[in-house]
């Protein structure tokens, strides 16, 4: 069963008015929606071709005129800050997902074992933080204060590495898995963790896929722990590098005082828009692939929080 | 011979000399040593929630304390209800309250609209590629950050080159300086949501959808329903258990807001705030803007107690509703 609907036995329709109507509702309605989400995306790409002097005297364009790639060349002038931080965020999300996978899987794992006693106080345990949390004020007091994450790159592998849902969506997943499978290894003579690694990890493929589809996205997509935790611009991630040089025209006159230009000569709109389909770019490119594993994750999710 | 109390999975034993209970509790010690190692593949979770979860519970003292550097989070002054009084003498949590709130209804709202009906249309459509595309293309915007959304945001509104005004000049009107209106912002706001979340959030109705008993839709055709009746009678209320579900779910979360939408699109501007300013983004103001470290500690307790009674409150309607889709 997929949810793009392929459960539906494909037989001939036979197509009356009122099917007619629908199906046509149905194609404008969507096509529109669908020309909404991507149109941003369209703007923001051609922006960022388009000379600085005819965005100041015309705006940003809506159709594509003429072609420029001063602000990329510009991005690109001082290459290692992005570069550092495309490198910082690309370990990051790798690090980051591979413990918050095995994390999630391996607690799951432990609590889907019907034999184990104390399975459900555990669960409880883990499920009672997503009910009550002390919000953010005590965490940040905590990771600052106590922990030391002023200023070092595990303050952004750590906030993200264990979510209780996709804990409970391994364990969930692990749960259907036949349980005899386990009882056989253990005759065998493996131990449970031998069992965790070697049989449920191969049989659980599509879950890997998507909690660490989940997990990449989260940690790719990053600013606010950069936000709170980060303030040397050496550490700082893709998104909050962005999010920085937006916001501030101050690192933008900085960086064009690096490469020797005149300020009103600097493209700086052009800039705020290259800045950004740079930093986009990878997810955007990615995610036709990746959309499949999101679509059959959300439907193993959704059968049970 | 008075015995303990018999848990619903003892076993009972009938004897003649009275009734035996076997006990399905079994030792700690056995678990220990039959288990020990499934309890330490357990310790990395079991630390990290305890350090990340359980701990900045007990940090929530803050709130009745004057956090100063030296005593840290547990051995400052503690000064009772005054961080309290000083939320009271401010005067905007009922403001930050009502908007957490109605956005949050906005967003569910018309979330169930663009969502249920998005997954009800993809359906009804006939043409596979179409139908892939515009799927890929709805998904889209959940793939971006909300650093990136507020860079699309800027791009559209800009007062002097925002492609609005542009559009808008050229057609003969005049200039709209949305950074400036407080007023359309809730309009802005609720959209970009659903322009992110809706691909994403009607997978779950596809998949309801997709699980349907196709011999409904086989009877009504013979019945001589049309499609819109189809649609109105049969997939509509067969979508109203999961909708119901979602719903519910989302209202548990009524006191928390998205941070991201709202700090990245509104950029802490002071002028925006009184229709943008939601708990969590006066929380992070008070903390890391005034160091009002006391004080945003005892909004954000105020919040979490809410979101709890909230979410207590929505699980036992769900029990009641759904008794399967309970959360616990």
């Amino acid at each position: 069963m997929t949810a793009s609907g392929r459960a539906v036995p494909k037989k001939k329709i036979r197509m009356t008015g009122d099917r007619i109507a629908v199906s046509i509702f149905g194609y404008i309605m969507i096509g529109l929606f669908a020309l909404i989400c991507l149109a941003p995306f369209y703007l923001i790409l051609i922006a960022s071709f388009t000379p600085e002097n005819d965005m100041i005297r015309n705006g940003y364009p809506v159709l594509p005129g003429a072609f420029s790639t001063e602000a990329y060349a510009l991005c690109l002038k001082n290459p290692m800050a992005i570069l550092r931080a495309y490198g910082l965020t690309a370990g990051v999300t790798l690090v980051g997902t591979l413990l918050a996978v095995f994390l999630a899987t391996m607690t799951g794992y432990v609590l889907s074992r019907r034999d184990f006693p104390w399975r459900n106080g555990f669960a409880f345990f883990f499920f009672f933080t997503t009910l009550f949390n002390g919000g953010l004020v005590p965490w940040f007091m905590l990771c600052v204060r106590y922990l030391g994450f002023k200023n070092q790159i595990y303050a952004l592998v750590l906030p993200l590495m264990f979510s209780v849902w996709n804990m409970i969506i391994a364990k969930s997943f692990m749960a259907g898995i036949p349980a005899a499978i386990a009882e056989s290894a253990k005759i065998e003579g493996a131990n449970d963790f031998t069992i965790y690694v070697r049989l449920m990890l191969p049989l659980s493929k599509p879950l890997l896929a998507t909690l660490a589809l989940f997990s990449a996205l989260a940690y790719w997509n990053d600013w606010y722990n950069c936000m709170l935790f980060i303030t040397d611009d050496h550490l700082f991630n893709l998104q909050y590098y962005l999010q920085s040089m937006l916001g501030s025209a101050e690192a933008m006159r900085l960086v064009a005082e690096k490469s020797g230009m005149d300020l009103p000569a600097v493209p700086l709109e052009g800039m705020k828009m290259a800045m950004t389909v740079i930093a986009t770019g990878p997810i955007v490119l990615l995610y036709p692939f990746l959309q499949r594993y999101f679509v059959k994750g959300l439907t193993i999710g959704a059968v049970k929080g | 011979m008075k015995t303990a109390r018999i848990r619903k999975k003892d076993k009972v034993i009938h004897t003649p000399a009275g009734d035996r209970v076997i006990s399905s509790r079994i030792p700690a010690g056995k678990v220990f040593r039959k288990h020990w190692l499934l309890l330490l593949m357990l310790v990395p979770a079991i630390v990290y929630v305890l350090i990340f979860c359980y701990v900045p519970m007990s940090g929530l003292v803050l709130a009745f304390e004057k956090y100063q550097y030296r005593g840290g989070i547990y051995n400052s002054p503690w000064i009772g209800l005054q961080n309290f009084k000083a939320i009271m003498i401010d005067g905007k949590l009922p403001g930050v309250t009502r908007n957490t709130i109605l956005y949050n209804i906005a967003f569910i709202f018309f979330g169930v609209i663009f969502e249920m009906g998005s997954a009800i249309l993809i359906n009804e459509l006939r043409n596979k590629y179409f139908k892939k595309v515009s799927q890929s293309l709805m998904f889209l915007p959940y793939f971006i950050s909300w650093v990136v959304a507020g860079a699309i945001m800027y791009n559209i509104f800009n007062y002097e080159r925002g492609i609005w005004n542009s559009i808008s000049v050229a057609l003969g009107g005049s200039r709209f300086d949305v950074y400036n209106t407080p007023g359309v912002w809730p309009f802005i706001l609720v959209f970009l949501k659903l322009w992110k979340q809706t691909g994403y959030g009607s997978v779950v109705y596809l998949a309801a959808i997709a699980g349907m008993d196709q011999e409904m839709f086989e009877a009504a055709d013979i019945d001589g329903a049309n499609a819109w009746q189809k649609i109105r009678y049969i997939t509509i209320p067969s979508l109203i258990p999961t909708m119901m579900v979602l719903v519910l779910m989302a209202i548990g979360n009524i006191f928390r807001g998205d941070f991201g939408l709202f700090y990245q699109t509104v950029k802490s501007s002071a002028l925006l705030q009184p229709t943008t300013d939601i708990i969590d983004t006066y929380v992070f103001r008070l903390l890391i803007n005034n160091a009002n470290i006391g004080v945003s500690a005892a909004v954000g307790l105020y919040q979490s107690v809410l979101c709890f009674i909230t979410i207590m409150i929505c699980n036992k309607l769900v029990k009641v509703a759904n008794p399967d889709y309970a959360l616990y």
